[in-house]
């Protein structure tokens, strides 16, 4: 069973900047969690804080709690680095390693961890790319460059390297805005497989993307966050009013 | 009427900067003929094996210089391409604001610095202290040379890995160094390799440094702490040298020393396009 997390008073900087303020949020295991709100209103600072990304920016700080089954990740004396393993993320452009070839880019996590038994890791790289729902389409590519891949390919590749670690937490941040329609259904299928035995949560500007894959959704606006509630009750019959302006298209 | 004129327009100033792209390279062909004219008759086997004659012989070769200058530029880049990879990967990672600027001004000042002073340098703190002429002191003057040249080209080419490839492996756990050896290095090779080379390149035909460090020797090399002969150097000595002879065996020396630089460069290019290279 994967964990949920519990934010508490969550608050963001870039320098002087103070782009989220206050934060409180409960996102649910084994479920998709749906942040939205328009550009700016510091959704991808939200997730990026939630696997401590958000401090690798220069200037950039997070203060407040984020707990993974009871442990607070901003604790002092908490490794980042072993956050990371157990939240993975995936990003806005598909970024496979270039010098690598899809297998490598899956086995970078385990490979770099320091795995070193090669029947590990071609089952590991197999079991995660069965997952993305990828195996199929490279399996006998695997020695290929994983920047010869398409687009919506790499992307599901950039999932697959992200499980192979065996996260307990997917962070995805607008996984689905550089790629077509067909990509888009391909990886929002995936996700509603993959929340079996993952918690996720995923930033989205599509709002009809949120509906369809997402059991709660967050909207945020301004660094704050205006709403949360069940994804049905958001689109159907929000309680704020500036959710509503929101999603019936009056502004963002 | 208007269309055509810019039309006109357009033809012409794209032969002009097509025009201009080839007068930049002109000059290396017309060296490369003039040398092969020059020199190519006198580059035979013995030219690659055998020792120079004494004065007045007729024959004999520079194999000495061609081991020589091999050493010189090894030795060199033991010394340099070490620093200056490290360095280079320091400015470009380094969070911190002033002394990566400090130190990129400096290495920029070095560059700029003319290759003889270099050479009285490495006289100064090597030479001296160890009172003799030797190779070591010739491989410091050139690794003085080459470092900010690699030391500047890798930042240059650690900076252009896009930050969402670091970001991708940061967010899988890796840790931070681990992620600089086996992720960012890796797609900046073929860059940093271009670096390297140019400035073996550069390095493998410099004369001024080496004229009083290395100093140049008529025979083998007898270790490092002795004086070792070098191609620049030999071509020197023999094309202010009253022989006809003797000018023979310096264009010979040129055509090979260029012939050793642009092969290498080729080769280094062949070598790094590898099947997923990175950066170009």
């Amino acid at each position: 069973m994967a964990d949920g997390i519990i934010v508490k008073q969550l608050n963001a900087w870039f320098g002087a900047l103070h782009v989220l303020r206050g934060i409180d949020l409960t996102i649910a295991p084994e479920a998709v969690t749906a942040i939205i709100g328009p550009s700016g209103c510091g959704k991808s600072t939200f997730i990026r804080c939630l696997n401590r990304m958000h401090e690798v920016v220069p200037g950039a700080r997070a203060q407040g709690q984020v707990l993974l089954n009871g442990e607070d990740l901003y604790a002092p004396g908490v490794d980042p680095v072993q956050i990371r393993r157990r939240i993975g993320m995936v990003f806005q452009k598909p970024n496979p390693f270039p010098t690598m070839s899809v297998f490598d880019n899956v086995a970078a996590g385990l490979r770099l961890d320091g795995v070193r038994n090669r029947a590990l890791l071609d089952e590991a790289v197999e079991g995660a790319l069965h997952h993305a729902a990828l195996w199929d389409e490279v399996k006998d590519q695997l020695g290929k460059s994983g920047a010869s891949l398409s687009g919506g390919q790499q992307q599901r590749l950039c999932i697959a390297r992200a499980l192979a670690v065996r996260p307990e937490v997917l962070l995805m941040d607008e996984p689905c805005s550089a790629l077509d329609p067909i990509a888009t259904a391909k990886i929002e299928e995936l996700i509603v497989e993959l929340k079996k035995d993952l918690t996720i949560v995923i930033v989205t500007h599509n709002m009809q993307q949120a509906a369809r894959v997402s059991e709660t959704t967050a909207f945020f606006l301004l660094g704050e966050m205006v709403e949360f509630d069940k994804t049905t009750r958001i689109f159907t019959n929000p309680s704020d009013k500036r959710t509503e302006d929101y999603i019936t298209g009056r502004f963002g | 009427m208007k269309a055509r004129a810019r039309r006109i327009v357009n033809t012409t100033m794209g032969w002009l900067t097509a025009l201009s792209a080839m007068v930049v390279v002109l000059p290396l062909i017309l060296i490369l003929v003039f040398l092969v004219y020059q020199g190519a008759s006198t580059v035979n086997l013995d030219f690659f094996t055998r020792l120079p004659k004494p004065v007045g012989e007729p024959g004999g070769g520079m194999a000495n210089a061609i081991v020589g200058t091999l050493i010189l530029v090894g030795l060199a880049s033991c010394l340099g391409l070490p620093l200056g990879i490290l360095g280079g990967v320091y400015l470009a990672e380094s969070q911190d604001r002033r002394l990566p600027w400090v130190i990129r001004f400096l290495a920029d000042v070095l560059n700029g610095v003319p290759s003889i002073v270099i050479g009285i340098f490495a006289y100064t703190v090597v030479v001296l202290p160890l009172r003799r002429f030797s190779a070591l002191a010739g491989g410091f003057a050139l690794a003085v040379i080459m470092l900010p040249i690699v030391l500047r080209t890798t930042e240059e080419m650690v900076r252009l890995v896009p930050a969402s490839l670091r970001e991708a492996a940061l967010a899988l756990g890796i840790p931070e160094w681990k992620v600089i050896l086996r992720i960012v290095l890796p797609t900046a090779r073929a860059g940093i390799i271009t670096g390297v080379m140019v400035s073996i390149a550069r390095i493998a035909g410099e004369t001024a440094p080496l004229l009083f460090t290395a100093f140049g020797n008529r025979f083998w090399h007898q270790g490092l702490l002795q004086p070792i002969a070098a191609l620049p150097l030999q071509i020197f000595a023999y094309a202010i040298a009253p022989y006809d002879d003797w000018h023979r065996q310096a264009w010979a020396g040129a055509l090979v020393l260029i012939v050793m630089i642009f092969s290498s460069s080729l080769v280094a290019r062949i070598v790094t396009k590898g099947r997923y290279s990175g950066l170009r």
